[in-house]
């Protein structure tokens, strides 16, 4: 992974000392409460219901065992001793003390780490595939590239503050894992006739309270003009993007507005500027970055024999069988694979951990992956580069952790914003959803039976649990001030991206598992062969789920 | 409306203003130094010529510089207008005159921005700050050394650190 020379570190060192003298200043009364909010807003500090929340970058998901380390440290001396993973693969504490947040970030700048722009109107941290470097789908790591837009982006001096956040992705695999068009930007990692590398530039996407999938407005950007082609959309975004309301803020309504043809001449028009200009990459800079990306000392293993080892281990326990099936994944390398560790088991809040637990994560991955420690943006762990001969080992290791949720991809491994019982913007609670549709579907044999299902809920229309993308999506509503849920059916995250349809009236809370069960009722009545819920969906249309949810009761 | 004459932060240095702002709205010119509206510039460039005091233009944010920043390329001031802090055109208006037009006198902001701004906005190519309110101008001088150094390329910087020091 990147490690930081002077210059990185210098930078993260000044931006403490920055707002701890902000921080001093504010409560010294130096600052208004109105022009404290972007400035904490930028080192990721929000002021919510029940107390601040402090977001920490975790760029592009990436993290070394030392680091959540010190993830475990500060949660237990500055926090209740948990943590939470967000759904852009970041971590948040939640009950920081505004006057500490300084030291807690001088905490995280002692390990490469900081809060630089994990919120405001700003470009906020690029994500990308938490398989990446590992998958057998990809065309190039999109990690060096990441880190690329992470230099450029920080601090940027033109676009601290835009009409509204920005967020980019990078998907460099055949099969999307980022979500890429639902940014701000999406960038695709593609290849030219020539075999050179460069990028399908996408613009316009977003979730939120109008959600629309990015238009194309390049094909083929070569490499080395990536940053200043980046500079150009920001610059027309920056100066043409709306001010005047803030729900018409991001650059998915500029881009509709304009037309994307028109957006795309805009961005040339302005390229032609800085194209070939000063901030054009060159071999070095890619070459010294993607350094740091390099591929672990691999084992040669006698691949069959391993696999029939783990085969008859699997035969033996039922239990370590249905989590190589949903939580074990195969990677390009020839007897390795990678874990995801599951922060979704029943009764706890989608993306909790605790400091106990990361540390037990540091610990697995000193021991079994090269003391790398990936984030997804399905709030789960990875533990990639995994020797299948000590899966077992990591397996019962992991249970004992409570990471071991065999439930991967599965309908309890649901996307969930904090909701109403943390989160000030949110109309209702989002939590004891996603647990009661835990608690109820517990049939691990039924769940499995189900197959491939995305279920995401979130709060309110912000749409931080990316409902509008789940196969199932639960939005909480506000009804003459009592929460109630909309139920949304197929969207899809993936390279066929789709949004959901409105099911139909919103529910009460009680009625939203039997509904839930409703609709799977459905789709295990009218699935061919192995279909999925969501290819069912696509094939006979929303009015059948329609009726049975409302149908009048007998 | 003529602002008052205050001092303001030049290039590091705290100096008395002797330019007084003529709001777009005015239909008289007062004595001195002045800084016309770009709609007013527009409309009245030749008239400005006789003006007995010198003439800067000031813009505001949300203000198109394309079609005129040729006309004001040997003005001695432009002065951006920030409306509210939080609206960040001003910084890519700035880097467009310095950079595209190469305007090479004085950027002043004014209006409500704040001085935790004022690192980004040197670097934007603003080099006078006339702030909105009464503030201690010495300790806001602070501000612009929060860092030492910075990874874009921008009008203080012309190469991006990877060429310098990578």
């Amino acid at each position: 992974m990147y490690i930081y020379d002077q210059y990185d570190q210098k930078l993260v060192d000044e931006r403490v000392e920055q707002y701890r003298d902000q921080t001093n200043r504010y409560l010294e009364g130096q600052i208004s409460e109105e022009e404290f909010l972007p400035l904490r807003l930028q080192n990721g500090l929000y002021v919510q219901r029940l107390a601040p929340m402090l977001r920490i970058a975790v760029p592009y998901g990436l993290m070394s065992s030392r680091q959540v380390r010190k993830i475990a440290a500060i949660s237990r001396t500055f926090d209740k001793g948990y943590v939470h993973f967000t759904t852009r693969q970041n971590i948040q504490l939640n009950w920081p003390v505004l006057e500490e947040v300084p030291d807690i970030l001088a905490e995280l700048a002692s390990v490469e780490m900081h809060a630089i722009q994990t919120s405001g109107n700003c470009i906020r941290n690029t994500t990308t595939d938490q398989f990446a470097g590992v998958a057998d789908d990809e065309i190039e790591d999109p990690r060096p590239w990441c880190e690329i837009i992470r230099q450029w982006s920080t601090l940027h001096p033109e676009f601290a503050f835009l009409p509204r956040k920005f967020k980019i992705a990078v998907c460099g695999s055949e099969e999307d894992r980022a979500a890429f068009l639902l940014h701000d930007i999406g960038l695709q990692l593609v290849k030219n006739e020539s075999g050179e590398t460069g990028f399908h530039v996408f613009a316009g996407g977003g979730l939120g309270r109008t959600p629309v999938i990015a238009s194309s407005i390049r094909e083929f950007l070569p490499k080395e003009h990536l940053l200043t082609y980046l500079d150009a959309i920001l610059r027309v975004y920056n100066r043409f993007g709306n001010r005047d309301n803030k729900y018409k803020a991001r650059i998915k309504i500029l881009v509709r507005a304009w037309t994307p043809a028109v957006f795309a001449e805009r961005v040339e028009a302005e390229w032609e500027h800085l194209k070939n200009g000063p901030a054009t990459l060159n071999g070095n800079e890619i070459e010294r970055v993607k350094s740091f990306f390099t591929l672990p000392d691999y084992q040669t293993v006698d691949s069959a024999a391993v696999d029939a080892e783990v085969q008859s281990l699997a035969t033996e326990h039922k239990a370590f069988s249905r989590w190589l099936d949903r939580n074990v994944r195969a990677q390009k390398q020839a007897g390795y694979a990678s874990v995801t560790l599951s922060l979704k088991p029943a009764g706890v809040a989608p993306g909790d951990v605790t400091d106990r637990q990361l540390e037990q994560i540091a610990d697995l991955a000193d021991r079994y992956s090269f003391g790398e420690v990936r984030t997804t943006h399905n709030q789960n762990i990875v533990l990639a580069d995994i020797l299948k001969s000590e899966l077992f080992e990591l397996w019962q290791q992991a249970k004992s952790a409570g990471l071991a949720t065999p439930n991967i991809g599965t309908i309890n491994d649901m996307i969930c914003c904090p909701g109403g019982d943390y989160c000030s913007l949110a109309n209702a609670k989002s939590i004891p959803v996603a647990e009661a549709i835990q608690r109820k579907f517990d049939d691990l044999d039924y769940v499995y039976d189900l197959g491939d299902l995305e279920l995401n809920i979130s709060g309110c229309m912000n749409a931080c649990g990316h409902h509008h993308i789940g196969h199932i999506g639960i939005l909480g509503v506000d009804k003459k001030g009592e929460e109630w849920y909309q139920i949304q059916l197929g969207g899809s995250a993936n390279k066929d991206a789709a949004l959901g349809k409105v099911l139909g009236r919103s529910l009460s809370r009680d009625a939203v598992v039997d509904s839930i069960e409703k609709l799977l009722d459905v789709y295990v009545e009218n699935r061919l062969d192995q279909e999925s819920f969501l290819s069912t969906y696509q094939r006979i249309g929303i009015e059948k789920f329609k009726e049975r949810v409302y149908a009048p009761a007998a | 409306m003529h602002q008052q004459l205050k001092a303001y932060l030049k290039d590091g240095q705290v100096i008395d203003n002797s330019y007084q702002l003529v709001s777009a709205d005015s239909e008289t010119l007062p004595v001195g130094d002045i800084l016309v509206s770009a709609d007013y510039w527009k409309a009245n460039q030749q008239q400005l010529t006789e003006h007995s005091g010198n003439v800067g233009v000031w813009i505001d944010s949300h203000e198109e510089i394309e079609d005129f920043a040729g006309s004001i390329a040997a003005v001695p001031v432009i002065a951006i207008n920030f409306p509210k802090f939080v609206d960040g055109r001003a910084f890519s208006t700035a880097r467009l005159l310095c950079e595209r037009y190469g305007y090479i006198g004085e950027i002043r902001a004014i209006g409500n921005f704040i001085r935790d701004q004022l690192f980004m906005m040197q670097r934007c190519g603003f080099n006078a700050f006339q702030f909105e309110s009464e503030i201690d101008l010495a300790a806001a001088s602070k501000s612009f050394n929060d860092f030492s150094d910075s990874y874009q390329v921008a009008v203080d910087q012309p190469e991006p650190l990877f060429k310098r020091h990578r």
